[in-house]
């Protein structure tokens, strides 16, 4: 794509990387949408205050002036509606990403979603890729509203695509793959990240594509297996450095895709610790600690050398209150507990 | 205010003029009826099929509303698109789906439009333009506009036709898709099929205003067609069609029919929700099959013996579509996991069906 003196400029913190300088999880994500509009004109970005606004968060400030009102699209609020629209639109051939301002806020588009978007291919109809990307997760004293994990709202739904990056290379890379996918994808940014200081990094100026369903090692470790993903990444690291100290060596499995889950790397840990803790932010009953559960059952049984463990959320809406919220929210200390439970039993 | 009173000009709802037949050669018009002779003759087979059990679940009859579906989508291109809710078969059948396809899709039979996997209530083909199909009162609506935008987003000089019944007008996602609609200009004909009820509700009983009145509000320009009168509808349409294809924006249409059968195959006809007597007025004065048919017959343009050919060419067209149908092979119970995702994925689950372990 040439540029010349017509063309807007590009936002500057939408193109970090090819000047050199280290992005923040947020604009990696700003940077994965631009150079995607870039790479295919039929990619579009639909959502609540996302044009003249710049977005909730910022995430696509100056992309108006880039691309024109009609692939960066202020939308009315009204989340069923555009988010059938963007539907509607990908089934005849646009890759539309649609913002929710807030992922709390997805729930209007809940039949779209689930009846429509999930089961297209199926009903013989081919598919309908969309991307509906939006902020998640608690720490902010945003309240019930603004402060949900919805994963498990959609994990049950077959047909869907979920995904939930923690660091800022696997947002750029795994949002790109989600736009280029031929699958519906729902693409969780979780909040406290966005500008998080100790995630700023230099990102490959090469076209960072990481493939949806894999998930990684975030840390090597030999005793107890953490599975996690999103925030709790960090935490869980944290938790694992200082066992470190106590002679407890963790190995952490970032899922980054949760839809579909990568089983078979985390039987491949699990075979090797033979102990699993499963950590989420997302509430306890219904949460993916279960599905994990159940799976290393069935096909690792074998193995373990513990009960599988879980910490998360307890099953209450997000508190507002600070130590409210604080009490809410999985932290270091209670990941360390059961680490060391597991290791000891 | 000035402005305000031109908008109001420009709102009021407008009905479709009645045409002269000479619109139409004689050819043009044997074939409408032939046409709404073959959607009665092909939804009647499913009637019978459906009640010695060879068509399952929910089925929904398009009789007596056949003149809308021929009407509104027989001036279509078959790059248009075409969205509609569950009362489906004949809409795809108008838009070009095989009838063999969609008869095996009732049938629930691998070669069906969904292979067996969306029944009655989804049929598609995509290539002719047809998009389903959709389960859910009103829900389609938002991705008609999203075909709309997605054919200004390329520049194209397509159109999207969508259908909903009368009931679909009180959800929330039809107020949010026409307001986008006209904000953004988007080449889409919203067309209620207007038969009264829902299921067996009457519309009067749940909205405060009629069908016609439902998209003032919204910036959207309404029509009212008397859609049992193939003749005026389609003619109607044609010129719709054209104003927008050349920019025109969203028109709403309130497309006035009748349902002479149930909501659905386990529903009463009439005595719940409507009086028999009501059904059989409707069915004598109304029938667009029996308008037509009439209207030809006072102009001279039909015979008995001609209209019992057309008849008899639509039964055999219907029955070949059925004969094709019990032919076709049922989906393979491995067929339950393909077309799930773009690529079969296991998620390495263990089952107790035998797909992945052997017994010990």
């Amino acid at each position: 794509m040439t540029e010349d003196a017509a063309t807007p400029p590009t936002p500057e913190h939408a193109s970090r990387t090819s000047r050199g300088e280290p992005s923040t999880f947020l604009e990696a994500i700003a940077e994965a949408l631009f150079e995607e509009m870039i790479r295919d004109e039929a990619v579009l970005l639909l959502g609540e205050d996302i044009g003249e606004y710049g977005g909730a968060f910022k995430v696509t400030r100056g992309f108006l002036d880039r691309f024109g009102p009609d692939r960066v699209v202020d939308t009315p609020i009204a989340e069923a509606g555009f988010t059938g629209l963007a539907a509607g639109a990908a089934h005849v051939g646009l890759r539309p990403v649609v913002e929710m301002q807030f992922m709390d806020f997805i729930s209007p588009a809940y039949d779209v979603i689930t009846n429509y978007i999930a089961t297209s291919r199926y009903r013989g109809a081919g598919a309908q890729p969309l991307v509906i990307r939006g902020p998640v997760g608690g720490g902010g004293r945003a309240g019930p509203f603004h402060s949900q994990n919805v994963e498990m709202a959609f994990f049950h739904t077959p047909g869907l695509n979920i995904v939930y990056p923690s660091t800022a290379r696997d947002a750029k890379g795994l949002l790109k793959a989600a736009i280029r996918s031929d699958e519906p994808v729902i693409f969780e940014e979780h909040k406290g990240l966005y500008r998080a200081p100790f995630l700023r990094e230099v990102l490959p100026v090469d076209d960072l594509v990481i493939p949806l369903g894999k998930a990684r090692t975030a840390r090597e470790g030999e005793d107890v297996t953490v599975v996690t993903y999103g925030m709790m990444v960090h935490r869980c690291l944290a938790a694992a450095r200082s066992l470190e100290e106590e002679g407890v060596s963790v190995e952490v499995v970032d899922l980054r895709t949760l839809l579909p889950l990568d089983d078979d790397h985390i039987m491949e840990s699990v075979r090797k610790t033979g102990r699993l803790l499963i950590v989420h932010e997302d509430t306890r009953t219904g949460g993916i600690a279960g599905e994990i559960a159940i799976r290393v059952n069935e096909q690792a049984f074998e193995w373990l050398d513990a009960p599988i463990a879980r910490v998360t959320a307890p099953d209450a809406p997000v508190p507002y209150a600070p130590d409210l919220e604080d009490a809410f929210l999985p932290d270091e200390a209670e990941i360390a507990r059961a680490v060391r439970y597991l290791a000891k039993y | 205010m000035a402005e305000t009173a031109e908008q109001d000009q420009i709102m009021e709802p407008q009905e479709a003029p009645q045409v002269e037949l000479d619109r139409y050669s004689k050819e043009e018009l044997h074939r409408f009826l032939g046409e709404m002779l073959f959607y009665r003759r092909f939804e009647e087979k499913a009637e019978e099929a459906y009640a010695i059990g060879k068509i399952g679940g929910f089925c929904h009859l398009h009789i007596g509303q056949e003149a809308v579906a021929l009407g509104m989508i027989g001036p279509l291109r078959e790059d248009d698109y075409v969205i509609t809710a569950y009362r489906d078969h004949t809409q795809g059948l108008a838009k070009g789906a095989d009838p063999g396809a969609v008869m095996a899709e009732l049938y629930g039979r691998d070669t069906g439009t969904s292979r067996g996997k969306g029944g009655s209530m989804h049929i598609f083909d995509v290539e002719k333009g047809f998009m389903g199909g959709h389960g859910i009162v009103g829900a389609q609506v938002p991705l008609a506009a999203g075909m709309g935008f997605a054919i200004r987003y390329r520049e194209e000089d397509r159109v999207c036709v969508c259908f909903m019944g009368d009931a679909a007008v009180n959800q929330g996602a039809f107020h949010e898709a026409l307001n986008m609609a006209a904000i953004w200009k988007l080449p889409v004909i919203f067309v209620v099929e207007n038969n009264e009820y829902g299921m067996g509700t009457a519309f009067s009983r749940v909205s405060a205003l009629p069908v016609v009145d439902r998209a003032r509000g919204l910036g959207v320009r309404a029509h009212h067609v008397d859609a049992q009168d193939i003749v005026r509808t389609h003619a109607f349409m044609e010129d719709l069609v054209e104003e927008v294809r050349g920019g025109a924006g969203p028109q709403y249409v309130d497309a006035r029919t009748y349902r002479f059968k149930g909501h659905s195959m386990s529903d009463p006809v009439s005595g719940t929700y409507r009086s028999t007597e009501e059904v059989e007025s409707r069915k004598k004065e109304q029938d667009p099959i029996g308008v037509l048919r009439d209207r030809l017959m006072e102009a001279e343009l039909l015979t008995e013996e001609e209209l019992e050919e057309l008849d008899k060419e639509a039964r055999a067209r219907a029955q070949e579509a059925a004969d094709w149908a019990e032919e076709q092979p049922d989906p393979d119970p491995s067929e339950l996991y393909t077309h799930v995702y773009a690529e079969e994925n296991e998620h390495g689950r263990l089952y107790f069906d035998g797909r992945d372990r052997e017994e010990d």
